[in-house]
């Protein structure tokens, strides 16, 4: 999180966090969100996006646009409050489709980037192909078949594929990768609910079975949508990021008012140099963590050369230490840190599952060896 | 054009042309980063003597090319600009050549502690001559009795008087200090007060290096380099107007000189390339080491050089947002101790990383492997260094937990007592 915002980022923030502390305290999430099916009500979600949570990324000429004129950046703003607030939603799939819609100029793109600006449907991202991929393990595939193309293959973890009313679906091509845009009730698609471990975090299995879609469907160029996908990584890097980072901040603050409150043998846990010892190394993971969160956002924003590296090292980094920072959290409460009643464990839920999602730490690893193989190999 | 005129011209530059013009005066003026600018072990004393005589030849480049000193004051010599503009002129020095033997510790703490401490008298006769290449400083801390207990220096100083005015006589030991053995002058912590307790009798002198009195020692680390020294003063005679700051006043300089050698090279006084665009003009990449055991295609090996890489990028964020903090006024000055904590663990990972790379490579090399690409076995013995020159990570984590964090201090055995009271190791003098 930045030190200094201006004065209209501040009040965006600001509001999402006034909005989440009211809608969704983690009281309310404790008791009546773990056996909800969405996880979220429909309302909320329309009452976010009238917030703007979903329009950040997208072009102005389509119906976005952001405070600053930086989506990355504002998006990173929600984000953070989100994982503060271990908030419910859908809110990185909902952005990354957004902006893979961005400047797509199909009815059926327009249409569902127009539901998912007001927040009246959901879509989902299933990443059947991935940039840090070997040959052979993208697990979906799409060919042409006359002026269609067939889509073939499963992908899970989906975010709310069971909410979802289309899927951004990525396949490996000749040639390269496919996105294509479809209904969740094209003939072919079975979606199954899976078990997880956020509160109020969603996710399903979706397969693909000789499912037909016309070209129109297409988002980008068939076989030429690695560019995008590439983009569409850097975008859900920032957001699970700069929400990973909300999550550690608040664990953090919660052991350390723990540390000096908690006694045992007549001193505060905060007295004994090898607890402080741990607090200043998950201190300094912490300013790490927030300053690459904010590299990231910045770097994707304004597309530098370095946007892509800068995306993958927030995700690698954050991804690595913000389950350890929260599983050293749960350490320093000791009995209660493991408890469903606690608190902590909405934030250690938050972050794990932030490292999972879109590329894991060593995926990302891949990913940038890549580009410095590419580069020295240029050199 | 002289250098005042390049000065006059740069009163109200803004950064971003400050920029362009340093890209310019960097492209036409220095040649490409050499090994020696990153490593700073040359292969022997010869080759480090020849390096030190062009580090200064650099500086006095940068001096007369008006980009000396960027944040000094324009009547010590510098600039008179902003913390902005030296991290764009670093930023777009980034692959060249660099008087990496003038950034820490003379630039920073020693230059620094000058600034804020010295006389106008001490800040003029040191820092021209520091931006003009004419003086590198070492600091003066370590003694063989323990370093990071800093405060406890018994190296002492007793003031006398003579013919020649008021002064002081120096007594006792100095050790691990960085090139001592050529370099000009020392900032020296120095008990004056025995009878107060530790942190109220200490006193900061300004000590040529190069004289009789001085004995300096060479101490030969692991990997057979000795740039490291031990000096023993034997009365050695300081006149008054080298002290620095009051007498036994020496620990408020003290913690503003430990806050500037934590922020080292990060901080706004120091001229060294930063920024993460060209990896392989800092010295053996992963992806060298990698290549060179044919490793290039193990998907544990890319997860490392991907690793080493992210390390790379998250410290330069993390620099970039402690330095903003900072300028901005809104970091807490011990803030630095999370720099000096975090870039320990960092470097100390990435030298597993290269070492895990090399493989039983690491067990032995050839002349050339090692110009090419390093000796992963001998810098793995000196890992721990990153950890431990310049305070250790240890000592950053109390810094951080009692004074980042508010956490109570540790419980010692120095606190109110008189300091010769003060419980001794045998070691200790
Ligand atoms: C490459 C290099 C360059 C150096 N350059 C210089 C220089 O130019 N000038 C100079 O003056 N010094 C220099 N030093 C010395 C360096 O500052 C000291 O080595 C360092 O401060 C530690 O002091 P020490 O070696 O006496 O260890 P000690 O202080 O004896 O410490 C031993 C161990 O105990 C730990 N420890 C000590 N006290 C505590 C505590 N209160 N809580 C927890 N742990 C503790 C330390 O972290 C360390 O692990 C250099 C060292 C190196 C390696």
């Amino acid at each position: 999180m930045w030190h200094s915002l201006t004065s209209d980022q501040d009040l965006f923030r600001d509001t999402t966090a006034r909005f989440l502390d009211s809608h969704v305290p983690l009281a309310r999430l404790r008791k009546d969100y773990r056996d909800h099916p969405a996880g979220f009500d429909p309302a909320y979600w329309t009452s976010g996006a009238e917030l703007g949570w979903t329009m950040c990324l997208v072009d102005e000429a389509d119906g976005g646009g952001s405070v600053s004129g930086r989506g990355a950046v504002d998006l990173a703003l929600i984000a953070y409050e989100f994982g503060r607030h271990a908030a419910p939603g859908p809110l990185v799939d909902c952005n990354v489709v957004a902006a893979a819609l961005s400047g797509q100029a199909g009815d059926l793109q327009q249409s569902v980037l127009g539901e998912l600006i007001a927040g009246s449907a959901i879509a989902s991202s299933a990443l059947g192909a991935a940039p840090w991929q070997r040959p052979g393990e993208a697990s979906v595939t799409i060919r042409r078949d006359g002026d269609d193309v067939i889509i073939d293959g499963a992908v899970r973890p989906v975010e709310s594929g069971k909410q979802a009313g289309h899927l951004l679906v990525t396949g490996r091509s000749e040639g390269g990768m496919t996105q294509a845009l479809v209904p969740v009730d094209a003939g072919g698609i079975t979606i199954r609910a899976l078990k997880g471990m956020d509160v109020t975090r969603r996710f399903a299995s979706v397969t693909f079975d000789n499912v037909r879609a016309p070209a129109s469907a297409l988002v980008g160029e068939f076989g030429r949508a690695d560019d995008h996908v590439s983009r569409q990584i850097q975008n859900a890097a920032v957001i699970l990021s700069a929400e990973a980072v909300g999550a550690m901040d608040a664990a953090f603050a919660m052991t350390l008012d723990w540390a000096f409150h908690r006694y045992t043998f007549g001193r505060a846990l905060a007295s004994y140099q090898a607890l402080k010892h741990r607090f200043a190394d998950m201190k300094s993971w912490l300013e790490a963590s927030h300053a690459i969160s904010d590299a990231a956002a910045e770097a994707v924003a304004d597309q530098t050369s370095l946007a892509a590296e800068t995306a993958s090292s927030a995700k690698a980094y954050i991804g690595e230490y913000g389950p350890e920072l929260a599983q050293d959290c749960v350490q320093l409460h000791g009995g209660i840190g493991v408890t469903y009643e606690h608190d902590l464990h909405f934030f250690l839920r938050r972050v794990t599952l932030n490292r999972l999602l879109y590329g894991t730490p060593a995926d990302h690893r891949r990913l940038l060896a890549a580009i410095q193989i590419g580069q020295e190999h240029a050199a | 054009m002289s250098d005042l005129a390049i000065s006059e011209d740069l009163r109200d530059i803004s950064v971003e042309d400050f920029r362009l013009r340093a890209r310019a005066w960097i492209k036409a003026n220095l040649g490409p980063i050499q090994p020696w600018d990153i490593s700073q072990d040359c292969e022997n004393d010869e080759e480090e003597l020849v390096a030190v005589a062009r580090d200064r030849a650099l500086q006095r480049k940068l001096f007369d090319g008006g980009f000396a000193g960027i944040c000094f004051p324009r009547e010590y010599g510098g600039q008179g600009l902003s913390p902005a503009h030296q991290r764009a002129f670093n930023e777009e020095l980034v692959g060249h050549e660099f008087p990496s033997r003038f950034a820490v510790p003379t630039f920073s703490p020693c230059a620094a502690v000058l600034l804020e401490f010295g006389t106008a008298e001490q800040k003029a006769a040191h820092i021209p001559a520091i931006l003009k290449g004419d003086e590198v400083w070492v600091q003066m801390l370590s003694e063989p009795g323990g370093g990071s207990d800093v405060a406890g220096a018994t190296t002492a100083a007793v003031r006398g008087q003579d013919a020649d005015g008021d002064h002081w006589i120096l007594n006792g030991s100095k050790v691990w200090t960085s090139r001592a053995w050529w370099a000009d002058w020392g900032l020296c912590l120095a008990r004056t007060n025995w009878n107060v307790p530790k942190h109220q009798g200490l006193t900061v002198f300004l000590l040529p290096l190069q004289q009789p009195g001085v004995e300096i020692h060479r101490i030969e680390r692991l990997n057979g380099e000795s740039e490291a020294c031990q000096e023993f003063m034997t009365d050695v005679r300081i006149p008054e107007s080298d002290r620095m700051g009051e007498i036994d006043a020496g620990w408020t300089v003290g913690t503003r000189w430990m806050y500037h050698e934590r922020m080292g090279s990060n901080s706004p006084y120091v001229t060294r390339p930063i920024g993460i665009s060209n990896a392989a003009a800092e010295g053996p990449t992963p992806v060298a080491i990698a290549r060179r055991v044919g490793r290039l295609d193990d998907p544990a090996a890319q997860e490392l050089i991907g690793e080493a890489r992210e390390l790379d990028i998250v410290t330069h964020a993390l620099r970039s947002r402690l330095a903003d903090a900072a300028a901005s006024g809104k970091g807490n000055t011990d803030s630095s101790a999370i720099d000096r904590l975090f870039c320990g663990i960092a470097r100390v990972r990435q030298s597993t990383i290269a070492f895990e790379l090399a493989g039983s490579s690491a067990a032995g090399w050839t002349e050339e492997e090692e110009e090419e690409t390093g000796a992963q076995g001998m810098e793995f013995l000196m890992r721990q260094v990153s950890c431990i020159g310049g305070g250790t990570t240890e000592i950053a984590r109390n810094v951080i937990s009692e004074r980042v964090l508010g956490m109570p201090r540790e419980a010692s055995g120095d606190r109110n007592v008189a300091f010769r009271d003060v419980p001794r190791g045998p070691a200790r003098g």
